[in-house]
């Protein structure tokens, strides 16, 4: 638009209905005042040089034209979210794994990952469950709440749970029959003082509720007349 | 054989059925053959049918369709709440809303002290027979 208006425009032809403007288009040609700008500019109204287009760069004919029309697929830039957790789960939690080599034990939740998966751990010292990741589907929460505002858990993230990548080394045939029995992968030690570390501050909170070592050492399990969608965990 | 508990004004009763299940009511007039005029201090007054009402051995004394100011008073002066609490119903239906509500940790305390109660009884009881066998 070319000049600020200080008042909004009044038209100068109003409707006498709607479509049908009071005054006519030679009369509207008068009040406009276009016959003044005219005898201003000599009989011609003024006419404006156009901006000057940008240049742009000449388009060289492409070297090599594709035999088939293959089609591109469709760019796909959908980023999906971070799974949702439940609000039931907070830090110091006290969940129920439902599957699994821990199927039934009590464990503590600690954070959730950047992949959406749990970090959890028994603590080992109670019932064998080191630092662990879970679904949060194969779990239940319980309301029972362990405070762990001590514990530094920067360090704990997707990758420290990746698996170590061995280089493959080229076996001769006697040695494919040796290499059977290769001795069983043990657990660095960093990772155990990881889990001892956690743990030491974990054991603590625990220690000072009474019979929680005790029900997280235990393992859950349905009983005869329990039901679970009844059941307040 | 014969009845005790009457449908009277000011009969106590419990709700059976419906969006005020577990309330104590007070019967305030009766309608006709079925349905009766309930009133309690922390609900508006409205009818209920007799089937929906479960009778007490309590009843208040007041007028017919009273004001909710003197029901209230009228609850107070007969105790209703404590005597309910009180009574082996009123204690069996707060023992079963306790135990629906029972936490997974608690229900593990619990089944801790079962075992050590019964460990003490047994003992007791094991000490008694010897007693009794010499």
């Amino acid at each position: 638009m070319a000049a600020e208006r200080k008042t909004p425009i009044k038209t100068r032809n109003p409707d006498l209905i709607r479509g049908v403007g009071k005054y006519s288009r030679s009369k509207m040609y008068h009040k406009r005042g276009l016959w003044a700008i005219k005898a201003k500019n000599g009989g011609v109204f003024p006419r404006h040089e156009p901006n000057p287009k940008p240049t742009t760069a000449v388009e060289k004919p492409p070297k090599f034209y594709p035999a088939d029309d293959v089609k591109k697929p469709l760019l796909n830039k959908r980023k999906p979210k971070p799974t949702k957790l439940r609000a039931s789960i907070t830090p110091g939690t006290v969940l129920i794994l439902l599957a699994g080599r821990f199927m039934g034990k009590r464990v503590v939740f600690l954070k959730q990952l950047s992949s959406g998966l749990l970090l959890v751990t028994g603590p080992f010292k109670i019932n064998g469950v080191p630092l662990r990741r879970v679904n949060q589907s194969y779990v239940i929460a319980t309301s029972t709440k362990i405070d762990i505002s001590g514990v530094n858990l920067d360090k704990f993230d997707d990758r420290y749970f990746a698996k170590e990548v061995e280089n493959k080394k080229k076996k001769t045939e006697g040695e494919f029959f040796e290499a059977e029995k290769e001795d069983k992968k043990k657990l660095p030690e960093d990772k155990k003082e990881d889990q001892k570390a956690v743990d030491a501050f974990l054991i603590k909170s625990i220690d000072g509720v009474p019979e929680l070592k005790a029900y997280l050492a235990a393992r859950f399990s349905l009983k005869s007349g329990m039901k679970p969608h009844e059941l307040v965990f | 054989m014969p009845f005790k508990r009457y449908v009277e004004i000011g009969r106590v009763a419990l709700v059976n059925y419906g969006k005020d299940y577990g309330k104590l009511v007070v019967i305030v007039d009766v309608v006709d053959q079925n349905r009766a005029l309930v009133d309690a201090p922390d609900m508006v007054r409205g009818q209920m049918n007799f089937k929906r009402l479960q009778l007490t051995d309590f009843k208040i004394y007041i007028p017919r369709v009273p004001k909710k100011k003197t029901l209230i008073e009228a609850m107070e002066k007969a105790d209703v709440k404590n005597k309910w609490e009180n009574s082996s119903w009123g204690k069996k239906l707060i023992v079963q809303k306790k135990r629906a509500s029972l936490n997974d940790f608690d229900r593990f305390k619990i089944m801790l002290a079962k075992i050590k109660k019964a460990g003490v009884v047994r003992q007791e009881l094991a000490k008694l027979k010897k007693e009794n066998a010499s």
